[in-house]
């Protein structure tokens, strides 16, 4: 065998043993997604999203108070995470390059995405809930940011840290302060890429169940008061999947194909966002 | 360094007086000497690494954004040492602008492109911004081509409009000297004409200094010409005589291109 039919059969099997490594991959993916939409499409109806959780052994019922509450708690996560995590993205990439405090706050966040968010839970129900009296969705909403801020601190700054130097300098040369170089010039310059970490952050934290678990826990009444416990869409998941009430069971699927088509909604959403802008 | 034959420079903008400067224990700078004359075109020649964009990064601190870079030695702009530690950095680019290599227009429209500037140092009603742009477009010699599109993004203009407008953004703000970092080395040679048609009406307004790796460039445009050689000004002197009759030998090879 020649030296270049040889290499044409090492590349033959190389693409063949890759496409078997796609294929299995995409293959548990569409599985997942499958068995989601089986089972859960009997469970979509106008009831789930208008009537609130039944009572064990109950007939009919929705999710109604746990997609308010899981919005509610997100949307103050996030409200927490996105400032902290794009300032902190912005020190890191801006001011403190080379300092040592960067350098540990860098070490931190890499620790915090790691952490499983079983941990944080614990962590702030031995902070915050041990110590205000009670489950809240405020907890939830702060274990949730816990998780989310790494995330987009990270993102910021790698987004920042593409920023080409000359148009740093051409900021600074109009003898703008280093905070508006920084917040209008370069900030602005990836602009799609923060805002598709802070999705993409969002996403991540939208099935989170064990952080709230121990913060927001659950409630299956209707309640947008953010200092009692709340319903939520994972914790109500997780419960009422073990069950053994048939119906609770339906109602875990149509939750779990919600959270899915969410996730699966705001990724590809942000890819036809910012597709165009990123070719110009 | 050997005496050198000196311009006669009456009205100086800049007085570089015994200037070293060192990035980090490596001297990129040594000992150079010499004014910049106020409304002249003072160009700065030489082969890659001499030292000429260093200088003239010198000029408004830019070295401050990295911490291994020092400058010692004085720059007097108005009788004060710009070097000076307790000098406000930003003020002094206010005064004293800056254009790149490469265009590089802010991520926003055109109109907020020179508004960015302008807006740090000065409080005016919307029409005088409004005027403040079209003056600083038309003295860019942009105007024509972008007075009905003021509102799109600066990216979109062409590599050649993108840099006047980096020319006009540094015009807004009414500094008292531009300084041309290699300015047309990335554009095509209409763009480039254009440019250097803009340098020649810009400095009865302006002081202009500009580092140039095309020697014809500097003999075209330029009043004095300073040509650098290894962190060392080896020889200034108004562009005629340092194109015609240079002191050096080393001036005269580098312009007849026996080297660099």
């Amino acid at each position: 065998m020649t030296l270049y039919t040889r290499r044409i059969w090492i590349n033959r099997l190389g693409i063949t043993l890759s496409m078997l490594a796609m294929s299995l991959g995409l293959i548990a993916l569409l599985w997942i997604l499958w068995t989601l939409f089986s089972k859960g499409f009997a469970a979509l109806s106008i009831d789930l999203f208008t009537q609130d959780t039944p009572a064990p052994g109950s007939e009919g019922g929705g999710l109604r108070n746990a997609i308010v509450g899981s919005g509610l708690i997100l949307l103050f996560s996030m409200l927490i995470a996105t400032p902290v995590g794009i300032l902190a993205g912005i020190y890191l990439a801006e001011y403190g390059r080379v300092s040592k405090f960067a350098a540990f706050t860098r070490f931190m966040t890499d620790i915090m995405l790691s952490a499983p968010s079983i941990v944080i839970g614990l962590f702030v129900y031995a902070l915050f809930v041990a110590t205000t009296g009670g489950f809240s969705g405020w907890a939830g909403s702060l274990a949730l940011a816990l998780i989310a801020i790494p995330v987009v601190v990270r993102t910021t700054e790698n987004m920042l840290k593409l920023v080409p130097t000359s148009l740093r300098e051409a900021a600074f040369a109009v003898g703008a302060p280093r905070w508006q170089v920084s917040l209008k010039v370069t900030l602005r310059a990836v602009k799609s890429g923060v805002v598709t970490g802070v999705l993409l952050a969002m996403a991540r934290i939208t099935g989170e169940t064990a952080p709230l678990l121990f913060t927001a826990l659950n409630n299956q009444f209707f309640s947008t008061n953010m200092s009692e416990p709340m319903g939520n869409l994972p914790v109500v998941i997780f419960q009422f999947a073990l069950s053994p009430y048939e119906n609770w069971v339906n109602l875990a699927w149509g939750g779990a194909l919600l959270i899915a088509f969410l996730v699966l909604a705001v990724n590809i959403g942000v890819r036809i966002a910012f597709r165009n802008k990123d070719k110009r | 360094m050997p005496e050198q034959t000196k311009p006669t420079i009456e009205n100086a903008a800049l007085e570089v007086r015994n200037l070293d400067f060192y990035y980090g224990d490596y001297k990129g700078l040594s000992n150079v000497n010499l004014d910049i004359a106020s409304n002249k075109v003072t160009a700065f020649i030489g082969p890659s690494g001499c030292g000429k964009s260093t200088l003239l990064r010198t000029f408004n601190r830019m070295y401050d954004l990295y911490p291994r870079q020092r400058a010692e030695g004085e720059i007097l702009f108005h009788g004060k040492n710009l070097l000076d530690r307790k000098q406000d950095v930003n003020l002094v680019r206010a005064k004293i602008g800056m254009v790149f290599q490469k265009p590089t227009p802010f991520p926003m429209t055109i109109y907020e492109n020179i508004a960015f500037g302008v807006r740090l140092y000065e409080r005016m009603s919307r029409s005088a911004m409004d005027d403040r742009v079209e003056w600083a477009l038309k003295k860019a010699a942009l105007w024509g081509e972008v007075k009905d599109k003021l509102h799109q993004s600066g990216l979109s203009l062409s590599g050649g409009q993108q840099q006047r407008l980096c020319i006009a953004r540094a015009v807004a703000v009414k500094p008292e000297i531009v300084l041309l970092d290699e300015p047309t080395s990335a554009l095509d040679p209409i763009s480039t004409a254009k440019i250097e048609e803009l340098i020649n009406e810009l400095k009865s307004d302006y002081t202009i200094a500009i580092v140039t790796h095309n020697m014809q460039q500097a003999a075209r445009i330029s009043d004095y010409t300073a040509f650098m050689y290894l962190g060392e000004l080896v020889e200034f002197n108004e562009t005629s005589t340092i194109f015609m009759k240079p002191d050096k030998k080393q001036t005269e090879d580098y312009i007849t291109g026996r080297f660099g």
